[in-house]
């Protein structure tokens, strides 16, 4: 349990995907201009990454793995891309067919997830770091809920930005990377919480 | 064919441009070393999967194509991941799980879908290793600038005087962001001035 909650805590606030390992820079500073596309697509991507942390283990255990499946480590990158695809090929299409209040709201952000590469980062950390099912499932989820904290931060500040007189050559892309970077500098604030 | 080639080392640069291939940029940049050894493996991808993609562009159903294109890409990068781990080891361990993200490199998939999948082989080639040196370009200096001042090297190579100390904020990720917002003010002021005279 000790553990989990570990796993949680890092994976959320102290090495947190987006501010510590750059996974995910792309939804992160293309979809956070407003606060509601931030939420819908931070909860689409918790979604698909818990799914593929629950495939993507049992796959590297018993097929991928050259100690405890088949040998096959060098099929990793394609195997991992293919599954991430269809999964959310899957979730789409199942959302769609069965809850569609959810599918109208998170729908648009779904094919956009297959290019993110905090979800394939998390597959790959899984593999690098020897994490049993739960710890995966545990950590799929945490790196989701982090994603989305720091990406409704963003556009938060983002839609007070729009008001603020940012120099010209500032505008767009600069201002939103500096702001990132102080955000950054103020998550480095939590790397005290848990001891090496 | 020469427009194809420069359009992506300044005009349409991948990065400071169309924001693209953040997640390496970002995070590899801590030395001039590692940006130039990311850039160049970026490079091999986006230029042979294009060639590949260019090859059969009429034969991809265009349904299906962005998986097909992505295993494609995901291909190369297994590849390149090999090469790397056999023959240059330090790269690898430096580099670590971002040499297999190049799979989800917005800037490969992008060039092809934009571009390899609708132009001839020889074309794309061009198009393909303007946007890849554009892209090494670019993190060879981010990746300068944050090794001279965040450890008073280049290259390896120690530069700075030894009153210099070095400012550690520059080789961790806040530092990244802020210095690549700097850069690309900068990219944004010069394409003012020139669009002035």
């Amino acid at each position: 349990m000790r553990e989990l909650v570990t796993i949680f805590i890092s994976a959320v606030l102290v090495n947190n995907f987006v501010l510590y390992y750059f996974l995910g820079i792309c939804p992160f500073l293309g979809v956070s201009s407003r606060l509601d596309s931030a939420l819908g697509i931070g909860m689409a991507t918790t979604f698909v990454m818990t799914m593929t942390a629950l495939v993507t283990w049992p796959l590297n255990y018993y097929v991928l793995s050259a100690d405890t499946g088949m040998g096959l480590p060098f099929l990793e990158y394609v195997i991992f891309i293919i599954v991430i695809a269809s999964l959310v090929q899957f979730v789409e299409m199942f959302l769609r067919r069965f809850f569609h209040n959810l599918y109208r709201a998170l729908g648009i952000y779904l094919p956009l997830i297959t290019t993110n590469c905090a979800i394939l980062g998390m597959a790959l950390f899984m593999v690098l770091r020897e994490y049993g099912y739960i710890e995966t499932v545990v950590f799929g989820f945490s790196a989701g809920a982090g994603f989305t904290m720091v990406i409704v931060i963003m556009a938060g500040i983002r839609e007070d930005i729009k008001y603020a007189p940012v120099p010209e050559i500032f505008k767009g892309a600069p201002i939103t990377l500096i702001t990132a970077g102080l955000l950054a500098l103020a998550f480095m604030g939590f790397s005290g919480i848990i001891a090496p | 064919m020469l427009k194809e080639f420069f359009k992506g080392i300044w005009k349409e640069n991948p990065v400071l441009r169309q924001l693209l291939g953040m997640c390496p940029t970002l995070a590899v940049t801590t030395s001039s070393v590692n940006g130039i050894a990311m850039g160049l493996a970026t490079t091999f991808v986006v230029v042979s999967s294009g060639i590949i993609v260019s090859l059969f562009r009429n034969v991809i159903p265009s349904q299906v194509r962005i998986p097909v294109f992505t295993v494609i890409i995901a291909t190369f990068v297994t590849l390149v991941d090999l090469i790397l781990k056999a023959y240059f080891p330090d790269i690898s361990r430096a580099l670590g799980p971002y040499v297999p993200l190049i799979v989800v490199n917005c800037i490969i998939l992008g060039r092809q879908e934009a571009f390899t999948s609708k132009n001839p082989v020889l074309l794309s080639v061009c198009d393909t290793l303007g946007m890849g040196l554009g892209f090494t370009l670019l993190l060879v200096v981010l990746g300068s600038i944050r090794e001279i001042l965040g450890s008073g090297s280049v290259f390896g190579m120690h530069i700075m005087p030894a009153f210099f100390r070095p400012l550690v904020i520059m080789v961790l990720p806040a530092g990244a962001f802020i210095t690549l917002g700097l850069i690309a003010a900068m990219y944004n002021l010069v394409n003012q001035k020139a669009d002035r005279t």
